[in-house]
């Protein structure tokens, strides 16, 4: 079941560059929720910051308080711990190239030192089908590396490697960016089902997109968030000007 | 643009497309010609003295004839198995560290250059090297100080190339495996390593072949022995060090046994590196990179 997150006062940096700035947001437990700007906006920081990925760059830093469920995150939390309840799913797919499909998607429970065969079986099993692709890779599951698939497959692939560690946040940085129409829409069609059992975070420069999976919706501006309100809200009727000049086209 | 002169560059660019594929056919037969000119010359001088008695003898005395190389074969694999031990955990782990752990930091700029200077380092000058650490406090040769000589001179490039072949493993792949929440030391064990491992074994195999046929830093070292010999605290024969007795002596039969030698050394080599890259390359999976 998923969580929701609560965001008081974020702070991050790179280096000397204030990437975001004093971020306040309520993210519902079970719903999609879009973040939406222009490039260099600091919302892919953002979701780096959910779950503390944002940190393994050295010149990195955050203050404030980030709550998913009871859990204050940078307060009383070990990194990877956070890592296994809130998963990633990337801009470009990033499968294990080394690995089969089976590997892939056991990594996170095989590298934390999980190795009930039988209950990696099903897991893998749950988690292709819960990704959608399940039925295009049953036949190959220790045959064919991860590398081998398409880029939506392996896309799909790296959400089922993300589902496998049973997380209750998915967060996906531009998920379908890389991927064409066709591999873009089985995506939006998983984020869709999958939101009834996850928390879903989701960056995209398509507010299309953004439109069709979302509930909510985020705007963020030069690392501040201008507007955050139901989906149709903000496309129909936003309260920023900025907002409006962004999604009607007028910048960004 | 018409039609004339689109014609003339169409013909251009194949003429440049043919020249450039030719100079590339060139340059690869320039890099294949010394090493099979050398096979083919080893086999004319040394393909003849190969029998039984070269794999399961030791040398006969100076005037007896016959004999064979096989206390110098069996040396050779003592050497380089310890000098492999040696040679290929602590290049890994220093490449480990110069490319996950250290990067950016004094240390590992310390280390990188070392490792350059270590790397240019003459043979001759390593044997001497371990000649006054390990032979002479022991006050005796042993196939141990070899071992180490060749193995020291392994790791400067097994640490390089494992420090390069990291680097070339994409960002991606690291942050997936952090963001699944796999600590960062079994990311870069199991992930990272595992994914450059094949560049990581090329230059393994690279050290390995090189100091296999090096006789300088054992002239001082393993020193060479006549006889059968296992122990490591004993001097011990080296096919390398054999050829080099061998082929300044003044006897033909030794020079011919010399040139068999070098034959044997190097099908040697090229069997290990197979065998390694067979053995690696088993269990690659369908389309992986």
């Amino acid at each position: 079941m998923g969580v929701g997150i609560e965001v008081i006062n974020l702070n991050a940096w790179y280096g000397s560059n204030h990437t975001l700035q004093d971020i306040n947001l309520n993210i519902p437990a079970n719903h999609a929720t879009a973040l939406i700007g222009p490039s260099g906006c600091g919302k892919s920081t953002f979701v780096r910051c959910i779950n503390r990925m944002h940190e393994t760059n050295p010149i990195a830093r955050v203050t404030g308080t980030i709550r998913i469920g009871e859990l204050d995150i940078y307060e009383n939390a070990k990194p990877v711990e956070i890592r296994r309840r809130v998963g990633m799913v990337f801009q470009r797919p990033n499968p294990f190239p080394t690995m089969s499909i089976y590997d892939n998607v056991a990594a996170g429970l095989k590298l934390n030192g999980y190795s009930n065969h039988r209950a990696l079986d099903e897991i893998v099993e749950k988690s292709l089908k819960n990704s959608a692709l399940w039925d295009e890779v049953k036949d190959d599951l220790k045959k064919k590396s991860g590398a081998s698939l398409s880029g939506g497959q392996q896309q799909r692939l790296c959400i089922a490697r993300a589902l496998a560690v049973d997380p209750e946040v998915l967060l996906m940085d531009e998920p379908a960016s890389a991927l064409d129409p066709v591999s873009t829409s089985k995506i939006e069609d998983l984020i869709f089902q999958l939101k009834s059992q996850y928390t879903i975070v989701i960056v995209t420069h398509n507010m299309q997109q953004a439109a069709r999976v979302a509930e909510k919706t985020g705007f963020f501006l030069n690392g501040r968030m201008v507007e955050f309100d139901a989906t149709h809200k903000i496309f129909t009727n936003p309260s920023d000007k900025r907002t409006e000049d962004y999604i009607t086209g007028r910048f960004g | 643009m018409n039609v004339e002169t689109y014609r003339t560059r169409s013909i251009m660019r194949a003429l440049t497309d043919r020249a450039v594929t030719a100079l590339a056919i060139l340059a690869t037969a320039l890099v294949v010609a010394p090493l099979v000119a050398i096979f083919i010359y080893l086999v004319y001088r040394g393909a003849s003295s190969l029998n039984l008695a070269f794999f399961t003898q030791v040398p006969k005395p100076v005037g007896e004839p016959g004999g064979g190389m096989a206390n110098a074969i069996l040396g050779s694999g003592i050497l380089l198995a310890l000098a492999s031990s040696i040679g290929v955990p602590i290049g890994i782990g220093g490449g480990i560290y110069l490319a996950e752990f250290g990067r950016g930091t004094k240390l590992a700029n310390a280390v990188r250059f070392t490792a350059d200077v270590l790397n240019g380092v003459p043979s001759i000058v390593m044997g001497v090297a371990i000649y006054a650490l390990i032979v002479n406090p022991q006050k005796h040769y042993s196939a141990f100080s070899g071992g180490v000589a060749l193995g020291i001179m392994m790791i400067p490039t097994v640490c390089r190339t494992t420090e390069e072949m990291l680097l070339m493993v994409p960002h991606a792949v690291r942050e997936a495996a952090l963001g699944l929440g796999v600590p960062n030391w079994r990311s870069v064990l199991s992930i990272t390593v595992k994914t450059a491992s094949p560049g990581i074994i090329t230059g393994c195999m690279l050290a390995f072949a090189r100091v296999a046929g090096e006789t300088a830093p054992l002239i001082f070292t393993a020193l060479g022995n006549q006889f059968w010999s296992t122990s490591l605290n004993d001097p011990i024969a080296a096919l390398p060090l054999q050829i080099y007795v061998y082929a300044i002596s003044p006897y033909d039969d030794w020079h011919r046994l010399a040139w068999a030698g070098a034959l044997v050394l190097i099908i040697l080599i090229v069997l290990a590196v197979s065998l390694v890259r067979f053995v690696t390359s088993r269990g690659v999976l369908k389309g992986a990179s």
